[in-house]
């Protein structure tokens, strides 16, 4: 049957298709830079040099790529589940509260407990904030992408409440925490580095991005190593036939977003626990939604994801020097060139799959000729 | 009286603050009857709301604004469209993309062009859509309960509130009362009976997309033009979801929507009534919790009204002719 | 001179990809007949319908109505020339009256009051004209399948049909609602009107065609006066082989009930009371049929016993233990533990997860078994053997377990699905549509199976739509009607006549 020739070989699927959605969504993007009055070549080059150019510029690159593979594998274990988790970023705020309350709730006495501690707090309360709007997609059908999005408005003021009020540094003005107990933080990568003879420049990447490759590996072992990773893409494809098989859809669909939200909240342990060692209001930046474009990008797959995190890192970096060298740019941009990505990888997936599956088609008719 | 008067106030704003949500509902609402889901409304709503203010700002014109605005929130209903009718892209996906897409682009643009730093400047009075006072709005406060209503409540609002008020039974005669209409439900329920009838499906998809994108537009130019006098950064802040919600909650229908869209205006119109209040018993609650009332009260209207009984069979669905 | 036809085609084609759906296709259709049209599965039926209704172009070839060469862009055109369809599953939005269904797209006034008075006026006098009584102000969803039938065809009349397409017009009506419409079809055919009757069912084409061109493999294989051929001669004209008999059911003995109903009821999807104190046995040994119009609580009735839904009342036993009653249900992997077998009625939507490949579905309800997983690891070895062996025995092709199962055949899904579906020797088999979207050549290899299967003493249920089919391989049928069972009858006593009067709630019997 007409399905049966139509698979595209695995070089195509996973690296043609995402190059050309890309190349689609940087050309559009290039025009608006072009729009704005500056050279897109120049801009593509400033950027490349400030994410690739230098020690510090590859620490920063990779420091933000580790928040992305957090919240990509985030989006994408939902995915896998048939959901539409858009609540990464609220997630991620509330996950740095539970680590937060964690490493205070232990104090400086126990440095190490008070880390390990506040990792789980991060997952543990960013899954919790995954379960509302999961129970009520689950049970009651509510619409998870409104939903969770409305969690994000909540978890925000929340955050913002608590860092103007209780939890604020005492004295401060800035709606921010008081800083974590000595030596309650991630190990940076330079320190490590220094600690076995290499010198490398300082930047904020620091023990998290391991962990962040660790669940990469997990997740990756759970969807296809694991019966439970299987009974949960059973579910995210065909809720009846799940049903047949005899996994419980509703209790499949809780846990799958409680783990994407999880794995959002451990976004912090980056952002809080390796950089700023205290908890800042909304310090998620945004990077909750940069999630969507990284799976998106990377085909769910957590090798995809772990490459286009390193993409969005090095755009976000770039971007970062681009800004300071061209003064019409700002980091708005990368913003916008997030939601393009999302619509060609995502939305337009036919748009380059079509012709090219047809253009295989041919090949290999004519092969077999 | 003092009481009368809040109330009076309350119901004033309430009408002021549903008035972007009533237009966003319906084009929500007449986008997913024909079967097309646009989550996207949060997206085009501010990209309108910055084309209104940037266009109000350099010509000095409240209407080119309207013009501007309107078009930018058509264009991008488009390119929805497009991804959705002529790729059968996933809808929701597509939507989000044109959120984020649109939530970068604005503020650069606006930095490219006014350099304020991602807003458009303050637009003066000639430039937006400012308060019509209606006739006699001045001598009939007096007249007690009628009057008040009619010079507090009723008067005072800008012109596209008021275009609000005709564009409601216009949305819902279209949808009832016209061929047009019967074929605009009947795609979004049953697309290959539209098809075998011999009526394109892809055209009537692209009017309603449009149409929905004009409505979007407008929501988006009282956001920046009417009730603001100028763009800022996010200023549409979830207002796009809301009206999702509201029309869900007005099972996609016209007249319930609109219910829906007025206790979201009214809970807004609380929530801004209730900061730096003292209230009794609970004394003054804190400015973040009642910002969240809104999300809040979406995730219960959700909670408890979901589920897609109602919904049109087909939303979200795209069509394909070869099965 | 001789009248034109009222269709013909000429060397028409149509191929998608590789595939050759119709190839150089030549038909006459005579004005005022009825003309029937035959093949099986896959035989090109649809295409040809599609193309002369104007929803696909042809590749090659053309087609004449009245004498003159058309080219339809859209069935727009093809209404216009004449030629109206009902087509299979109805093409009516339901939510919809049925005044507004048929004037949908045809309502000559862009008010829509204005449009429906008129449609009125005129859809009075075609009423009269062909004996319909239609409830025009019902919303559609709430008609019974044969009413939404006699909507639709008036739908093609009052858009100035003289051609009319029937596709497999029968495959959802009790065999009354088809003796109507068959009375409906000579009646259109008295006003002159030509009618395509497309089906695969043989002795309609007997009762009520002119002529039957016969179809295989997208050719036309034979053109037949009706009068002068027989089933027998059509059946081997549209299989291409003589028609290989189904095996024989041996003598099985007296055996034990296997699962037991006892007053069971059950609420639907939407709240309504789907099953409605119904009781059966199925012992070893035997084939217990479930017939009956679909929705009358057949699905219902797969997914109490599967454990796919609850009970409110009443008791299900299997063996003598109670599997479900009010207060408890028992899960699918329990049941298949305890020797039950489910092959899902709607194989795409239940049975299988399409765009997952071959291996993986070849697990699919029995992940947690110790076969394929253990310490919550797959053993990904012992999985891909066995969909190999799956294959190996059941003939599946192409032998590639790791395409997707949606790019395979229906014969060829439902071949893996039972292969996936026995090997663990199951005790008792529940069975949803056997053969539905199955080819003919595959049909009767799973009927060998299944009363294989029997003869060696395990119960089977088979709930299906095909009276025929249900007949060549029960022991006993049930026939339910709106969520009861109206009558159980000895295969012996059993014919379609007293079945059909039973399906339609009109006649009891219990035996």
């Amino acid at each position: 049957m007409a399905g049966a020739n139509k698979k595209l070989p695995l070089w195509a699927e996973a690296g043609l298709l995402p190059a050309l959605n890309l190349l689609a969504a940087f050309i559009v993007s290039g025009l608006v830079i072009w729009g704005l009055g500056e050279d897109p070549f120049v801009a593509l080059s400033l950027m490349i040099d400030g994410a690739f150019g230098f020690q510090e510029a590859i620490g920063y690159t990779f420091y933000y790529a580790t928040n992305f593979v957090f919240t990509g594998l985030a989006v994408s274990v939902a995915y896998h589940a048939g959901l539409f988790n858009i609540g990464g970023e609220g997630q991620a705020m509330i996950g740095g509260l539970g680590l937060t309350l964690a490493v205070f709730l232990v104090g400086g006495d126990a440095p190490l407990l008070a880390i390990l501690l506040g990792i789980v707090g991060a997952a543990v309360f960013g899954g919790a904030w995954a379960f509302i709007p999961a129970w009520l997609q689950a049970k009651r059908g509510s619409h998870i992408v409104i939903t969770t999005i409305m969690f994000n408005f909540i978890a925000s003021a929340l955050l913002a409440y608590l860092l103007v009020g209780p939890l604020q540094r005492p004295g401060g003005q800035m709606p921010e925490s008081a800083d974590f107990p000595e030596g309650v933080g991630l190990s940076h990568a330079h320190d490590l580095f220094a600690a076995i003879g290499f010198s490398f420049e300082e930047s904020p990447l620091n023990v998290s991005a391991l962990i962040a490759l660790a669940c990469a590996f997990a997740v990756w072992f759970m969807l296809n190593r694991t019966r439970f990773g299987y009974e949960l893409r059973v579910v995210g494809k065909n809720h009846s036939a799940a049903r047949f098989a005899g996994i419980p859809v509703a209790r499949m669909m809780i846990i799958a977003m409680m783990i994407s939200g999880a794995l959002a909240g451990m976004m912090g342990l980056n952002e809080i626990l390796g950089e700023q060692l205290r908890l800042i209001g909304n310090f998620t930046l945004g990077y909750g939604f940069v999630g969507i474009a990284v799976a998106f990008m990377g085909r769910n797959h957590p090798v995809g994801i772990i490459l286009a995190s390193i993409l969005f890192g090095a755009l976000y970096q770039g971007g970062a020097e681009l800004a300071f060298e061209m003064p019409n740019i700002t980091r708005d941009l990368i913003v916008m060139i997030q939601g393009l990505v999302i619509l060609f990888a995502g939305a337009m997936e036919h748009l380059f799959r079509d012709p090219i599956e047809h253009l295989f088609m041919r090949l290999r008719r004519k092969e077999a000729v | 009286m003092e009481f009368l008067t809040d109330i009076a106030l309350l119901l004033d704003s309430t009408i002021r603050t549903a008035t972007p949500l009533v237009l966003a509902g319906l084009a929500g609402l007449v986008a997913e009857r024909s079967g097309i889901v646009d989550i996207g409304l949060e997206g085009k709503m501010l990209a309108a709301a910055f084309a209104a203010a940037a266009a109000a700002a350099v010509t000095g014109n409240p209407w080119a604004g309207m013009l501007a605005g309107v078009l930018a929130s058509m264009f991008l209903a488009l390119i929805h469209g497009y991804v959705s009718i002529a790729q059968r892209g996933n809808q929701i996906v597509s939507g989000m993309a044109i959120n984020i897409a649109v939530a970068g682009l604005a503020p650069t643009l606006a930095n490219f062009w006014f350099h304020q730093g991602g807003q458009t400047p303050l637009l003066g009075d000639d430039a937006r859509f400012s308060a019509i006072v209606l006739p006699f709005a001045q001598s009939a406060e007096s007249v007690p309960i009628v009057g008040t209503i009619y010079a507090e409540i009723l008067s005072g609002h800008n012109f596209i509130t008021y275009l609000t008020v005709a564009v409601i039974p216009l949305v819902a005669w279209m949808l009832y009362r016209t061929s047009f209409g019967l074929r605009l439900r009947a795609v979004g329920e049953n697309p290959e009976a539209v098809d075998t009838a011999g009526i394109s499906v892809t055209k009537l998809r692209y009017q309603a997309v449009l149409i929905g994108g004009m409505l979007c537009g407008l929501s988006g130019v009282v956001l920046s033009t009417g009730m603001g006098a100028g763009f800022i950064r996010d200023m549409s802040a979830g207002k796009g979801y809301l009206a999702l919600a509201a029309m869900i909650f007005g099972r996609w229908k016209p007249v319930p929507t609109l219910l829906a869209c007025l206790l979201f205006g009214f809970v807004d119109a609380l929530q801004g009534r209730l900061q730096g209040e003292d209230l009794p018993l609970v004394g003054e609650i804190p400015v973040q919790f009642t910002i969240m009332l809104p999300y809040v009260l979406t995730v219960l209207i959700l909670a408890i009204f979901a589920g897609r009984m109602d919904a049109p069979k087909a939303s979200g669905i795209p069509y394909e002719k070869d099965h | 001179m001789e009248q034109p036809f009222a269709i013909e085609t000429r060397g028409l084609s149509k191929h998608f990809g590789d595939v050759r759906a119709n190839d150089e296709l030549s038909l006459i259709i005579p004005k005022g007949t009825v003309h029937g049209i035959v093949g099986e599965n896959g035989a090109g039926k649809s295409t040809l319908l599609k193309m002369l209704f104007g929803f696909y172009r042809p590749d090659g070839g053309e087609v004449l109505v009245d004498g003159v060469s058309v080219q339809f862009q859209n069935p727009m055109d093809a209404m216009g020339k004449g030629i109206g369809m009902v087509h299979q599953h109805f093409m009516l939005v339901e939510p919809f009256t049925i005044l507004e269904n048929i004037i949908l797209g045809a309502e000559g006034s862009s008010d829509l009051k204005a449009a429906k008075a008129k449609a009125r006026a005129e859809l009075r006098e075609l009423e009269e004209k062909f004996g319909f009584d239609l409830p025009f102000d019902e919303p559609v969803e709430r008609l019974s399948v044969g009413v939404r039938q006699r909507a639709e065809i008036l739908k093609a009349l009052y858009r100035g049909a003289e051609t009319l397409i029937l596709d497999e017009p029968t495959a959802v009506l009790t065999p009354q609602e088809t003796e109507q419409l068959f009375g409906l079809v000579r009646q259109l055919k008295a006003q002159g009107k030509t009618v395509l009757f497309v089906t695969h069912k043989l002795n309609e084409i007997m009762a009520i065609t002119d002529d039957v061109t016969v179809m295989r493999a997208g050719k036309v294989v034979a053109v037949r006066k009706t009068n002068e051929t027989s089933a027998g001669e059509l059946a081997e004209l549209m299989v291409g082989a003589k028609v290989a008999r189904a095996k024989s059911r041996e003598e099985t003995g007296e055996h034990k009930v296997r699962l037991s109903l006892d007053s069971v009821s059950a609420n639907g999807d939407r709240g309504h009371a789907a099953l409605k104190s119904v009781s059966l046995e199925v012992r070893d040994g035997e084939v217990l049929g479930i017939a009956g119009v679909a929705g009358n609580g057949q699905t219902e009735l797969l997914e109490v016993i599967t454990g796919l839904r609850s009970v409110s009342e009443g008791t299900l036993r299997y063996d003598g233990n109670v599997i479900a009653n009010a207060a408890m249900m028992t899960d699918p992997i329990t049941l298949r533990r305890m020797g039950m077998a489910h092959v899902a009625e709607d194989r795409l939507k239940t049975g299988v997860v399409d765009s997952m490949s071959a291996r993986e579905n070849a697990i699919l309800g029995y992940q947690r078994e110790a076969d394929f997983s253990a310490r919550g690891l797959l053993k990904l070895k012992d999985i891909a053997a066995r969909a190999a062996a799956y294959f190996e025995s059941q003939d599946v092709r192409p032998r590639n377990p790791n395409l997707p199962i949606a790019s395979f055949s229906g014969g060829n899904q439902q071949k893996l699905v039972i292969a996936r579906e026995i090997a663990r020797d199951p005790q008792l088999m529940i069975i949803g549509q056997p053969t539905r979207g199955v080819d003919i050549g595959a049909v009767t290899k799973i009927h060998d199976q299944i009363t294989e299967l029997r003869n060696k003493g395990k119960a089977i249920l088979v709930v299906s739509a095909d009276l025929d089919e249900l007949l060549a391989i029960s022991d006993r049928i049930a026939v339910m009607c709106e969520g009861e069972v109206v009558g159980t009858l000895k295969v012996e006593d059993a014919d379609e006549q007293t079945l059909g009067l039973m399906m339609a709630g009109e006649k009891r019997k219990v035996g």
